[in-house]
């Protein structure tokens, strides 16, 4: 797998249920590849991040 | 619950809640409390639990807290009007419900949760909030830098690969990481932000999304992608980079 795909995958793990042929590709591809594996843990991150935005939580209070 | 007419409850309501004009009309009548849930003597900053029976009576507060509703909601909407509307109705529920709270973290979780319903209700009433056709063009442009990440194999470049970011949940509990935060949703075109709002903010199913937007699946991964990595990008520089990752 190359890394522009898996950061597609990266992505859509986040809007879709991915096949398991997919999950497979996708778990080796990130076992060998740091990017890609950095990749992921931003756009977890990303989400963390928004799901607290739209929540209020920006501050302290 | 929808007040289907929320100008008959507005006179028991503090001025905070309105828009500034109406707050400048409702200075005095707020001033003697009349009609408002006892008062409790809260300081605005109370987190226990008596604190939220004084919530509703506590316009410094709703101030605060309708300041960033508003931000949130504008960031959606695009459109001052309709936010005020929704930020509104969101608050006129949260009256009537928030004896159940007990804390007011929790709180304003909730009061959030009904913005953002509101949002959803303001967005499906709209015949179209986004324009399709821009989205194309907005796209290129972000799909050239994102293209310029890799090499001709499809590759991370040599200085474009992700990096490890340092410390990120420490980030989100300092103020101006927020701002940045800020500024970065900004950044992004209109459209795409608001295909990209939809599905992480409003928690929308991309199926839903999608046929909100009547674009395909495929478009809409496309988007929200790209969406992503644009935000991944803005933080990079705009945060990460300087954190000493």
């Amino acid at each position: 797998m190359r890394c522009k795909d898996a950061s597609r995958l990266v992505s859509q793990a986040l809007d879709r249920p991915l096949s398991i042929g997919e999950l497979i590709r996708l778990r080796s591809h990130l076992a060998i590849c740091r990017g890609c594996s950095n990749y992921r843990q931003q756009m977890l991150f990303l989400r963390r991040a928004l799901r607290r935005y739209s929540s209020g939580k920006t501050s302290a209070g | 619950m929808i007040l289907r007419n929320p100008t008959v409850r507005i006179v028991r309501l503090p001025a905070a809640l309105m828009g500034p004009s109406a707050a400048g009309r409702m200075a005095t009548r707020v001033r003697s409390r009349d009609g408002i849930v006892p008062h409790a003597g809260s300081d605005g900053t109370a987190e226990g639990g008596d604190g939220v029976q004084d919530w509703r009576s506590d316009s410094l507060y709703i101030a605060e807290i309708r300041r960033d509703m508003l931000r949130f909601a504008v960031l959606q909407l695009r459109d001052s009007q309709s936010a005020e509307d929704a930020v509104q109705e969101a608050l006129l529920a949260a009256f009537d419900g928030a004896d159940r709270f007990s804390g007011r973290s929790a709180l304003k979780t909730w009061v959030f949760s009904i913005l953002r319903n509101k949002i959803v209700d303001a967005i499906r009433q709209r015949t179209r909030t986004v324009n399709v056709s821009a989205l194309g063009a907005e796209g290129d442009s972000l799909d050239e830098s994102f293209e310029a990440l890799f090499d001709d194999k499809a590759h991370w470049q040599h200085d474009t690969a992700p990096g490890q970011w340092a410390r990120p949940d420490e980030a989100l509990e300092q103020q101006q990481f927020w701002e940045v935060f800020d500024a970065c949703l900004d950044h992004l075109p209109e459209n795409t932000a608001r295909v990209f709002m939809m599905r992480e903010f409003l928690e929308l199913d991309t199926d839903e999304v999608c046929r909100e937007l009547g674009i395909s699946a495929g478009n809409c991964h496309v988007i929200l992608h790209r969406a992503r990595n644009a935000l991944r990008r803005c933080l990079d520089g705009g945060w990460f980079a300087g954190e000493g990752a």
